[in-house]
């Protein structure tokens, strides 16, 4: 817009890094994922591994309102959650490899990244495993009065399970700090929403715990950033927890293993259609904000970025097979 | 002789699906409930198809409620029908667990006989596909331990198509455990196979110096090492237990009075695990025949690690199987 005669207001430039940013860790997150198909090809990565091609509006957005100190709990989709927050993509990969480098050691893979440093409490693979668990961390904040939150995603599918519903009502009983992020994509694995909830919104159920909601559209970046922060700054003023809905959708099958018999492809494609990187990309480039060498040296940071992940991860070493019982009890530190 | 072909070729998954098939056929009270069974094809797909050829009443998709939708067939078999309830694998069985232990398993008994249960609960079981800790482990040797309900574990293609059948006829509670490794596993069927008993264990291999007892897809593994064996003159007895509650013991028994010897491979955890209630069988009934301490091969203690390597050496292996049996022979002969 401006040519360049006066000098970019400082608001500006700061509002251009931080949607940069955004649109940096989307763009890991697909390009990442990408190669992770590939290695899953070519069988380096194994088990099961879940795609988030798609979402990453919903974990690019809502990790913008997070502080270095808050928790994140997360599901067995995640690696997309685990780039937004923070944790390398060399560790990673690593992990998917099955390294000891890896941010688990290589013993979890795909379905549990861990992290200490960012407060990464996994990767969790029983659907609706982690909610509880969420709310047990907030309530040790609440009790040891920690100005802090705990994030905890969990698909549609999860709602289903009594682990939420239980989970919802502790929380909302004991007032505590957690933010529920329901990541709707309207399939949980081949079941559609309409097919196993008699009622579909899901924020009218956290209506029935008196748990404020609010459902947003998970494809659009700034529409996730915005409520995510509105739903954490209410979430920190101790009036216990809130659940966003962010509605979104998966363009890849399931996992490794899914022929999609439940969906139309013309579905998938109209969904497509509303990628949420090409929108925030078109987005920026109409607000003067994102040019094409811009967006070419992004990808070409992020290829780079990527391929050192797999050497990182190529180079990797296997936890040696008589360390195979460590970690079932705590190494006690002798002192 | 006729040169009639009288074998059909399948894989483990579909001797499942036409034993499901065939009971959906024969009695109209049986219907299928799981997580995506329907559309889906069943995780595993065990049910591919089966939603066009009986409709979603029967072949019915439940929610992720894995308590509720096995308290609801504990439910429906109580109110008449004979369900079979899919769980897609052991671990999500655990949010469950207290349905199939609280209700399932118990009803007959607090109700002074007035009801029982008969219901039929298959699920995946056991490691070897690298799916990490929170889905690859092998607790049919746990709910062995609930008196109340029968532990099925079906290794063979006729017993994953001949046991459902019985496990259905059955007035009381059956679950059944289809160890995943099995699935794509292809053999030749008879084309009239169908129900079998669920109450023996069977002598799948003979031998004279050691008796093998095992089950599910260690099956294959002891089988592969008295294969070995064999070459080197040492002829192992291979027992395939089929079902882990009841157990059948005497068959064991009768073995180990012929070897004087046995080693039990177990997927599960050996600790507390069924091997220990098999040991303490042969404590019992055969201590006198043995020429040298019961040996198992089981499961490492530890939750299934991610990377092939360890989850191989957490797993019993058919080399561990040879050298131990080696071992037993040669320093006992
Ligand atoms: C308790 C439990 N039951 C079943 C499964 C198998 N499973 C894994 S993912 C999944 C679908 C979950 O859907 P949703 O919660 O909507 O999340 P999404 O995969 O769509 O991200 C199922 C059924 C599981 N992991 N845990």
């Amino acid at each position: 817009m401006n040519a360049g005669q006066t000098p970019e207001p400082i608001h500006m430039a700061r509002e251009r890094d931080h949607n940069h940013h955004m649109l940096y860790q989307m763009l890991l997150i697909r390009r990442f994922e990408g190669k992770c198909a590939e290695l899953y090809s070519s069988m380096k990565i194994r088990g099961f591994m879940h795609l988030y091609d798609g979402e990453e509006a919903v974990a690019v957005g809502v990790m913008q309102s997070l502080t270095a100190d808050d928790a994140v709990v997360a599901t067995y989709r995640e690696h997309g959650h685990a780039l937004a927050r923070g944790i390398s993509a060399c560790s990673i990969m690593a992990e998917m490899y099955g390294k000891r480098e890896g941010c688990s050691r290589g013993r979890g893979g795909s379905m549990h990244l861990f992290d200490d440093k960012t407060r990464f409490f996994g990767g969790n693979a029983i659907v609706g495993g982690g909610l509880p668990i969420a709310v047990g961390l907030a309530l040790a904040d609440k009790v040891q009065k920690r100005p802090r939150l705990t994030c905890c995603f969990f698909g549609e599918g999860a709602v289903a399970e009594g682990e939420f519903h239980e989970s919802m009502n502790l929380a909302a009983l004991w007032q505590l700090p957690v933010l529920f992020v329901c990541e709707n994509n309207l399939y949980a694995m081949g079941t559609a929403l309409a097919l196993s909830e008699s009622v579909t919104d899901i924020t009218a159920k956290a209506a029935g715990y008196n748990i404020e909601a609010e459902a947003v559209d998970g494809m659009d970046l700034s529409a996730v950033e915005k409520a995510a922060n509105k739903a954490a700054s209410r979430v920190r003023s101790g009036k216990g927890p809130v659940m966003l809905e962010c509605r979104t959708y998966r363009f890849r099958a399931h996992s490794m293993f899914d022929p999609e018999l439940y969906r139309a492809k013309s579905e998938v494609e109209a969904w497509k259609g509303r990628c949420p990187i090409a929108s925030f990309i078109r987005l920026l480039k109409e607000k003067g904000m994102l040019t094409d060498t811009e967006l070419h040296e992004m990808e070409e940071r992020i290829a780079i970025e990527i391929d050192d992940a797999v050497a990182f991860a190529e180079a990797g070493m296997w936890e040696p097979v008589e360390e195979l019982t460590r970690f079932v009890y705590s190494d006690r530190r002798t002192e | 002789m006729n040169s009639i072909k009288n074998t059909v070729k399948m894989t483990y998954r579909e001797a499942v699906r036409e034993a499901i098939r065939e009971a959906m056929r024969k009695d109209e009270r049986v219907f299928l409930m799981g997580e995506d069974v329907g559309r889906y094809g069943g995780c595993f797909a065990v049910s591919k198809g089966l939603l066009e050829e009986f409709g979603p009443e029967r072949i019915r998709d439940t929610p992720l409620s894995e308590s509720a939708f096995v308290g609801a067939g504990i439910g429906a078999a109580l109110g008449g029908m004979r369900p079979i309830v899919e769980i897609m694998t052991v671990n999500f069985s655990l949010l469950a667990a207290d349905q199939i232990l609280n209700n399932a398993a118990t009803y007959l008994h607090m109700s002074g006989g007035l009801f029982n249960v008969p219901i039929v609960i298959r699920m995946s079981t056991g490691g070897g596909k690298q799916l990490a800790a929170q889905h690859s482990h092998s607790l049919e040797g746990w709910y062995a331990h609930i008196p109340g309900i029968k532990v099925l574990t079906p290794a063979t293609l006729e017993d994953a198509r001949g046991m459902l059948w019985t496990a259905l006829e059955d007035p009381d509670p059956v679950l059944i455990f289809e160890n995943n490794t099995l699935y794509n596993m292809e053999g030749e069927l008879p084309v009239d196979a169908g129900a079998l008993d669920i109450d023996h264990a069977l002598i799948r291999r003979t031998g004279t110096h050691v008796t093998l007892i095992t089950y599910g897809a260690s099956l294959f593994k002891s089988l592969e090492a008295a294969e070995q064996l064999s070459k080197e003159e040492i002829q192992a007895e291979v027992i395939d237990l089929r079902t882990l509650r009841p157990l059948d013991h005497d068959t064991f028994l009768k073995s180990i009075s012929k070897t004087h010897r046995a080693v039990i491979v177990d997927e599960g955890w050996r600790s507390g695990g069924i091997s220990a209630e098999i040991s303490a069988r042969i404590m019992e009934g055969a201590f006198y025949d043995l020429d040298a301490p019961v040996e198992r091969i089981c499961g490492a203690e530890v939750p299934m690690p991610y990377p092939r390597h360890l989850e191989e050496k957490a797993l019993p292996q058919v080399e561990t199987i040879i050298s131990t049996v080696r071992r037993m022979v040669k320093s006992n002969g």
